[in-house]
C-alpha cells in the first residue's frame, strides 16, 4: 500500500526524490503519512482537495480489496 | 526523459545525429543549441562544432498508460489495459475479472483514476489530451441506466406536477441526464447545489 501511494505521488510532483511515505499498522487499519517537497504540496492536494480526494479514493479501493481501512494523511 | 547531447558541423547535422541516436523522428523531439558552430579560419584554425541537446518529448498517452498500468498493479488487481482512439478522445479500456474494485461505488474509483491519469498525462505536455477510462463497458452501461432513470423521473414529475430532485452526480453524469431530457415536452432540468453535492432537479413546466 505504501508503494501505491508513493508511485502515485511521484508521478504527480516535480521533486519525486522528496516523496516520503511512512506507515503505521494496526489490527485492521493502516495509517499512511505522505510527505512531499513543500513546492509540491499543491500537486498532491489540488484545488479544494480534489487531487487528495482522488488519491484517497484509489487507496481506499485497494485497501478494501485487502480488507483494510486506510487513512491517508498528507503534509 | 530520454535526451542526448550531440555535436556536428552544423546545427542540422548535430540534430540529425541526435535523432539517429534516440531512434526518433523530428516531431517526437525538441532541441536547444548549447554551442553555435564556428567556421575555421581559412579552413584551418579554431573551427568549433555545433553542440545541441536533443530531447524526446514526453508522449502523454504513453505516460498515461504507464501510470495506469503501474497503479493497477500496485492496487493488487490483475487487469489489462488497452488504448483506443475514438472521436471524443483517447480511451483506455480496462478488462479483467476483479474489475469491480477499479470501478467502485457508482464509478467513483474509476473517475478518480481517470482524473489522476489526466493529470499525469498532461503534466509535461504542451498539447492537452483528454483521456477517458472505461472498464468492461461500464461507461455505456451507466449511461443507459442514467437515461432510463431520467425518463422515469421525468414521467414522475409530469404525473405529480412536482419537481423531482436526483441524487448528487458528477458533471459528466449530469450532462447525460440534461441531454436525455432536453427534448422531452413538459419538463425542464437544472442543476442545484455546490460540487460535489450538485444534483439535477427535474421541473414540470
Amino acid at each position: 500500500m505504501k508503494e501505491l501511494v508513493e508511485s502515485i505521488a511521484k508521478a504527480l510532483v516535480d521533486h519525486p526524490d522528496d516523496v516520503r511515505v511512512t506507515e503505521v499498522e494496526n489490527d485492521r487499519s493502516l495509517t499512511l503519512k505522505l510527505e512531499v517537497h513543500e513546492d509540491d504540496m499543491g500537486k498532491v492536494i489540488g484545488k479544494q482537495g480534489r487531487i487528495a480526494k482522488a488519491i484517497r479514493s484509489v487507496v481506499n479501493a485497494a485497501g478494501a480489496n485487502q480488507n483494510k481501512r486506510i487513512q491517508l494523511e498528507i503534509g | 526523459m530520454k535526451k542526448v547531447t550531440v555535436s556536428g558541423k552544423t546545427i542540422e547535422e548535430a540534430v540529425e545525429s541526435g535523432l539517429e541516436k534516440l531512434d526518433a523522428t523530428m516531431d517526437m523531439v525538441e532541441y536547444h543549441v548549447i554551442e553555435e558552430p564556428q567556421k575555421a579560419l581559412f579552413g584551418l584554425l579554431g573551427g568549433k562544432p555545433a553542440v545541441v541537446e536533443v530531447k524526446v518529448k514526453p508522449d502523454p498517452i504513453k505516460e498515461a498508460l504507464l501510470f495506469l498500468r503501474d497503479t493497477i498493479d500496485k492496487m493488487g488487481v490483475s487487469a489489462s489495459v488497452e488504448a483506443e482512439e475514438r472521436d471524443e478522445g483517447m480511451f483506455l479500456n480496462i478488462t479483467g475479472s476483479e474489475i469491480g474494485v477499479l470501478i467502485g461505488k457508482r464509478g467513483q474509483t474509476l473517475d478518480s483514476l481517470q482524473y489522476l491519469v489526466n493529470l499525469v498525462a498532461n503534466r509535461q505536455s504542451e498539447n492537452y489530451v483528454r483521456i477517458y477510462l472505461d472498464a468492461e463497458g461500464y461507461r455505456a452501461r451507466r449511461k443507459e441506466a442514467l437515461v432510463t432513470l431520467a425518463e422515469r423521473l421525468s414521467d414522475k414529475a409530469l404525473r405529480t406536477g412536482r419537481e423531482v430532485r436526483l441524487e448528487p452526480m458528477s458533471a459528466h453524469e449530469r450532462k447525460i441526464i440534461h441531454t436525455a431530457l432536453q427534448d422531452v415536452k413538459g419538463v425542464s432540468t437544472f442543476s442545484d447545489g455546490q460540487e460535489p453535492h450538485r444534483r439535477i432537479v427535474v421541473v414540470p413546466k
